[in-house]
C-alpha cells in the first residue's frame, strides 16, 4: 500500500516571502490541506505558477513545480497535461497575471476544457510591483497608476469563464478555510478545467478591498440551498447580481468531455510512457503517401 | 543531360497550385527530378500567381529562369511570363480569352478551348486538367502515367469525377497534338521510374518530428510555416501524439515547455512575427532549462514585412533575440533533407542540454516541391540526454540538484510523476536544487553553467558543410535553401574547380574554428544570403573572420535568387582573388 501523504510531504522548507497577513497564507494553507485530503502524492501533481507574489506559491509546495513568465501559466500547464495526462496539473497566479497579460489564454483555456485546474489569487492590485492598477480593481480605486480613482470597468473573472465556456467555476476567500479547502478539491476532482477565483486580500496596497469590507460584503452560496450548480444561466446571473461578491462552486457540469478525450489518437496510457520509436513498416507507411 | 521548365498562371483561386502538383508528382514517378516553385501573395482570390516546374534527368536544386511550355488562364499570364519562354517554346492558352502572343513572337501559340472542353463534359473545374493533358503531348511525356494518377488522385472523390478528369486531360492532349507544328520537339532523355520524394522542407520537418518521437506540437498559423502544422494533424494522431492550435505563439511556445517539462518531445513552428513573440518562452525555457525545438520558417521581415517572399533575416534575432542573453542553438539546413536530419538532431540536442533549439528553415526551403532520394529512418536516432534514475532517486543517500554545477553546464533531470525527483523548475535566479536565489557567488555560477553548455556544444562538428578544393581561389559562403542556387553556379562556372562552397550548417553556436580554417585557405571570400544587412557575414566578423577580399551578394527583394547572377557574383569574386593575388 502506498503511503500516507501527510503535511510535512507537501511542505517546503522554503521560508515565506509575502507580506504578514497577506491573503496568499490562506491560500496556501487550503491547497495543502486539500492535497492532503485527496492523498495526492507529491510526485504526482505539478503546480504551473504565474508572475508575481502569488506565483510564490509554487515555492512552498513541494510538488513538481514550473514558475513560468508572466501570464503563460495556462498554456504551459495544457503542455504538461497533454504529455502526461496520469498527473494533477494546477496552474496558480494572480489576477493580473491571469486577467491582463494572460487574459487571452484564460479564456481559450476555458473553452478547451483541458483536465487542468486553475486558481487564481486575486487581490484587486498588482501586489509584487507594488500597488498598480488590476483589470479586478474596482472602479474609482485609487492606485499608484490611477491616483484620481480607476476609470475603468473592472473584468469579472466568474462570468468571463461561464461565458467561455468553463464546465467548473467557483469562486473562495481566503480567510474561509473550511469552505475554500471543499472549493479546491471539488475543483480538482472535476474532470476538465476548473476554475477557482480565490479573494486574497493584499494588506500592503489595496486599503480598499480589506478582510473586513469582504466580510462584510461577501456571501457565501452554501446559504442558499435553492441554489442550483447545474445551471449555467443561473450562475450567471448571481454572479451578474452580485458583482461577483459571492463565494462557493457556482457552476459545473459533470457531462462535460475533456479536450484530451476528444483529442483524436490520443491515448489513456499517458504519452510519456508510450514508445518514441517507429519501426521500419510504420516508417515505410508514413512515407509510402508521398510517392 | 537534359531539362524542361513547364509553368502555368492565373488569377489566384484558379487552381494554379494543385495542377502544379499534378505535373510536378507524374513527372517525379516517371523518374525525372524537379524543383517546384510557386509565386504567390497574400490573398486568396485575384492577382496574378503562377507555378513552375522544373523537370530534369539529373538533381535540379534551384528555380531556373525559363520555360519551354507556358500554360496561361489569363492573358496577363502571356503579357508577365512570355519573355521566358525560350525559342522554340511554346504557349498553351484558354482560347476563351482570346489570347494573343506579343507582336514578333516566334512562339507557337496552342489555343485551346478549354473552359468551354471542361463545360461540356460537365464538370467545369477539370478546365485545368485539359491544360495538363496540352502539356503532356508537348513535353512528349507518356500519357498512361498521367492517367494513372489522375484516377488515383480524384478516386475518393467518385467514378464519375475520375471519369470527367480523364476524359479533360485526353481531349486536351488530343487538342494539342492537332495543333503542334512538326517541328516542335521537347524531348526529355530517357530516364528510368523512380521512387523518389517529392517533398517540401516543410514536409521533411514534420517527417523528421514524427521519426524523432515528437508526440506534441503546438502552433499559431502563418506563412509559410503553416504547412508543417497541417502535416503534423494527419501525422500525430496515427502515432497517439496531438497537435495543438494555440491563441496565438505566446501560447504555442509555452506549451511546448509545459509539455518538454513533463517530458514529451514537443515543439511549435513559426515564422516573422511569430518568431518575435516566442522570444520571452525561449528565453524561460533556456533559463529554467527546459528543452523547446522551434522552427521558424523565415520570410522577408520586418513586422508583417512581406509574408509570401523568401528571406534569410531571422538570423540574428534567432541568435541573439529576447532579454537576458539565453543560451541556445541555432541549426540552419537548406535541404529536405538536412532539415529532416536536423529536427532530428534538434531533439538530441534540446534533451541532451536543456535548452532551445531552433531550426531556422526560410520559405523556399519550406515551400518549394523538390525530389529526393530517401528519408532514412537510420538517419535519425534518439538520445533522450541526462535523465535521473528511480534508482538514483531512491539511494538511500540520493541528493538529487536539477540544477548541480557541472563541467559540461548539463546536469541530469528527473520527470513529473518520478518519486522524490521533485523540483522546482524557474525563470528566476535560482540554486543547484531549483530554489530561487538572488545570491551573487551562485548567480554567478548557474549563469556560467548555462554559458558553458554553448562552449560543449560548439567543439560538436558538423557546424558547416564544405564542397570543393582544399585550396579555392574563391569560397562562397552561404546558408539555408540559398544552397541549392549557389550550388548550381558553382557547377555551371566554367572554373568551378577553383570554387569552394561552405554552408553554415550551425548558426549558433558558430563553428568559429571550421570557418577561419576554410577562409585561410581561400584567395577571396563570397558571402551570398538573402537579407539586407548581411547577417551571416556580420556574425562571421564577430567571430574573428577578416578576410581583405571580401565580396557580398544580398538579395531582400523577395524574389528569387537564380544560378545565373549567383555565378556572375562569383565570377567577380574570383577575378578579386587572382588580381590582388598577384599584387
Ligand atoms: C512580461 C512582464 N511584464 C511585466 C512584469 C512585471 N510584473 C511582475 S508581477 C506583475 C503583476 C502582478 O500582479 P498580479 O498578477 O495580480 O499578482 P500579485 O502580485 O498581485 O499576486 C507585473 C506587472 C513581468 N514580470 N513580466
Ligand atoms: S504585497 Fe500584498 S500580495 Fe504581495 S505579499 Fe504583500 S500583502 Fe501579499
Ligand atoms: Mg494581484
Amino acid at each position: 500500500m502506498a503511503e500516507t501523504i501527510t503535511l510535512a510531504d507537501i511542505k517546503t522548507d522554503e521560508k515565506s516571502w509575502w507580506c504578514p497577513g497577506c491573503g496568499d497564507f490562506g491560500v496556501l494553507a487550503a491547497l495543502q490541506k486539500a492535497v492532503v485530503d485527496l492523498q495526492i502524492a507529491p510526485h504526482q501533481m505539478v503546480m504551473v505558477a504565474g508572475i508575481g507574489c502569488s506565483g510564490k506559491i509554487g515555492n512552498y509546495i513541494n510538488s513538481y513545480n514550473i514558475h513560468v513568465v508572466h501570464g503563460r501559466t495556462l498554456p504551459t500547464a495544457m503542455g504538461v497535461k497533454l504529455a502526461n495526462r496520469g498527473l494533477t496539473v494546477l496552474a496558480v497566479g494572480g489576477d493580473g497575471d491571469g486577467f491582463a497579460i494572460g487574459m487571452g489564454h484564460f479564456i481559450h483555456a476555458c473553452r478547451r476544457n483541458v483536465d487542468v485546474t486553475y486558481l487564481t489569487m486575486d487581490n484587486h492590485i498588482y501586489g509584487l510591483t507594488k500597488g498598480q492598477n488590476s483589470p479586478t480593481s474596482d472602479r474609482g480605486a485609487k492606485v499608484k497608476t490611477a491616483p484620481e480613482g480607476s476609470i475603468e470597468a473592472p473584468v469579472r473573472p466568474l462570468q468571463m469563464a461561464l461565458a467561455s465556456g468553463a464546465t467548473w467555476v467557483g469562486q473562495g476567500f481566503s480567510s474561509n478555510q473550511a469552505e475554500l479547502v471543499e472549493l479546491i478539491k471539488s475543483a480538482i476532482g472535476h474532470r476538465g478545467f476548473s476554475f477557482l477565483n480565490v479573494i486574497s486580500p493584499c494588506v500592503t496596497y489595496n486599503k480598499v478591498n480589506t478582510y473586513a469590507w469582504y466580510k462584510e460584503v461577501l456571501h457565501t452560496l452554501k446559504a442558499d440551498a435553492a441554489y442550483r450548480t447545474d445551471d449555467r444561466q443561473a450562475a450567471m446571473g448571481r454572479a451578474m447580481e452580485t458583482e461577483e461578491l459571492v463565494t462557493g462552486l457556482l457552476f459545473e457540469d459533470r457531462d462535460a468531455v475533456a479536450y484530451e478525450d476528444q483529442v483524436a489518437g490520443y491515448r489513456d496510457e499517458p504519452l510519456t510512457e508510450q514508445s518514441l520509436d517507429l519501426s521500419a513498416a510504420e516508417w515505410e507507411d508514413v512515407l509510402a503517401e508521398l510517392r | 543531360m537534359g531539362e524542361l521548365g513547364w509553368k502555368i498562371g492565373g488569377d489566384q483561386g484558379e487552381g494554379i497550385d494543385s495542377t502544379g502538383d499534378v505535373v510536378a508528382t507524374v513527372a517525379c514517378r516517371l523518374g525525372y527530378h524537379i524543383y517546384g516553385y510557386k509565386s504567390f501573395s497574400s490573398r486568396i482570390k485575384g492577382g496574378h500567381t503562377h507555378y513552375k516546374v522544373r523537370i530534369a534527368d539529373h538533381p535540379v536544386r534551384a528555380a531556373s529562369p525559363h520555360s519551354e511550355v507556358l500554360v496561361a488562364l489569363t492573358q496577363e499570364t502571356i503579357d508577365k511570363n512570355v519573355a521566358e519562354v525560350r525559342s522554340g517554346g511554346a504557349v498553351v492558352a484558354d482560347a476563351a480569352f482570346s489570347p494573343a502572343l506579343p507582336e514578333g513572337s516566334k512562339l507557337t501559340l496552342i489555343s485551346i478551348p478549354m473552359a468551354q472542353i471542361a463545360r461540356q463534359i460537365g464538370n467545369p473545374l477539370t478546365r485545368n486538367m485539359v491544360a495538363v493533358g496540352a502539356s503532356v503531348a508537348l513535353l512528349h511525356l507518356p500519357m498512361e502515367a498521367f492517367s494513372a494518377y489522375v484516377a488515383e488522385k480524384f478516386a475518393a472523390k467518385g467514378e464519375q469525377t475520375v471519369r470527367q478528369n480523364l476524359s479533360a486531360l485526353q481531349e486536351g492532349h488530343a487538342a494539342a497534338l492537332a495543333q503542334m507544328p512538326d517541328g516542335l520537339a521537347m524531348q526529355l532523355p530517357k530516364v528510368a521510374p523512380s521512387k523518389r520524394l517529392l517533398i517540401t522542407g516543410n514536409q521533411a520537418v514534420a517527417l523528421g518530428a514524427v521519426r524523432a518521437g515528437c508526440r506534441i506540437m503546438a502552433a499559431y498559423p502563418i506563412t509559410p510555416a503553416t504547412d508543417i502544422m497541417e502535416q503534423l494533424v494527419t501525422l500525430l494522431p496515427r502515432f497517439g501524439g496531438v497537435v495543438c492550435q494555440m491563441e496565438d505563439e505566446i501560447a504555442a511556445i509555452t506549451l511546448v515547455v509545459g509539455a518538454s517539462y513533463a517530458g514529451v518531445r514537443a515543439m511549435t513552428a513559426t515564422s516573422g512575427p511569430g518568431f518575435s513573440l516566442m522570444q520571452e518562452g525561449m528565453g524561460l525555457a533556456a533559463s529554467a532549462e527546459v528543452p523547446a525545438v522551434i522552427v521558424d520558417c523565415q520570410r522577408a521581415g520586418p513586422s508583417t514585412g512581406m509574408p509570401t517572399k523568401n528571406e534569410q533575416s531571422d538570423i540574428m534575432a534567432a541568435i541573439f533575440g529576447g532579454h537576458g542573453g539565453a543560451a541556445r542553438v541555432v541549426l540552419a539546413p537548406g535541404t529536405p533533407e538536412q532539415a529532416y536530419r536536423d529536427i532530428g538532431h534538434a531533439f538530441n540536442l534540446a534533451e541532451s542540454y536543456h535548452l532551445p533549439v531552433i531550426v531556422a528553415s526560410d520559405l523556399s526551403l519550406g515551400e518549394w516541391l523538390q525530389t529526393i532520394d530517401d528519408l532514412p529512418l537510420s538517419d535519425i536516432s534518439i538520445e533522450r540526454g541526462p535523465l535521473v534514475s528511480a534508482a538514483e532517486l531512491e539511494a538511500p543517500d540520493a541528493a538529487f540538484s536539477r540544477y548541480q554545477v557541472t563541467a559540461s553546464g548539463v546536469s541530469p533531470r528527473s520527470l513529473p510523476g518520478q518519486a522524490k525527483g521533485q523540483y522546482l523548475a524557474t525563470g528566476v535566479e535560482h540554486l543547484p536544487s531549483g530554489k530561487v536565489s538572488e545570491d551573487p557567488k551562485n548567480r554567478q555560477l548557474e549563469m556560467d553553467k548555462r554559458e558553458r553548455k554553448l562552449v560543449t556544444l560548439s567543439q560538436l562538428e558538423c557546424g558547416t558543410e564544405y564542397v570543393g578544393p582544399k585550396q579555392p581561389d574563391l569560397l562562397v559562403i552561404t546558408f539555408g535553401s540559398t544552397v541549392g542556387p549557389v550550388d548550381e553556379a558553382i557547377a555551371m562556372a566554367e572554373s568551378s574547380a577553383s570554387v569552394g562552397r561552405l554552408q553554415i550548417r550551425r548558426l549558433w553556436p558558430f563553428p568559429t574554428s571550421e570557418v577561419l580554417l576554410a577562409a585561410a585557405a581561400a584567395g577571396a571570400i563570397l558571402f551570398v544570403e538573402q537579407n539586407a544587412q548581411g547577417q551571416l557575414s556580420q556574425l562571421a566578423e564577430m567571430s574573428g573572420l577578416h578576410h581583405p577580399r571580401t565580396t557580398h551578394l544580398r538579395r531582400y527583394d523577395g524574389t528569387l535568387f537564380l544560378p545565373a547572377e549567383i555565378l556572375s557574383a562569383i565570377m567577380s569574386g574570383r577575378q578579386l582573388a587572382t588580381t590582388e593575388g598577384v599584387s
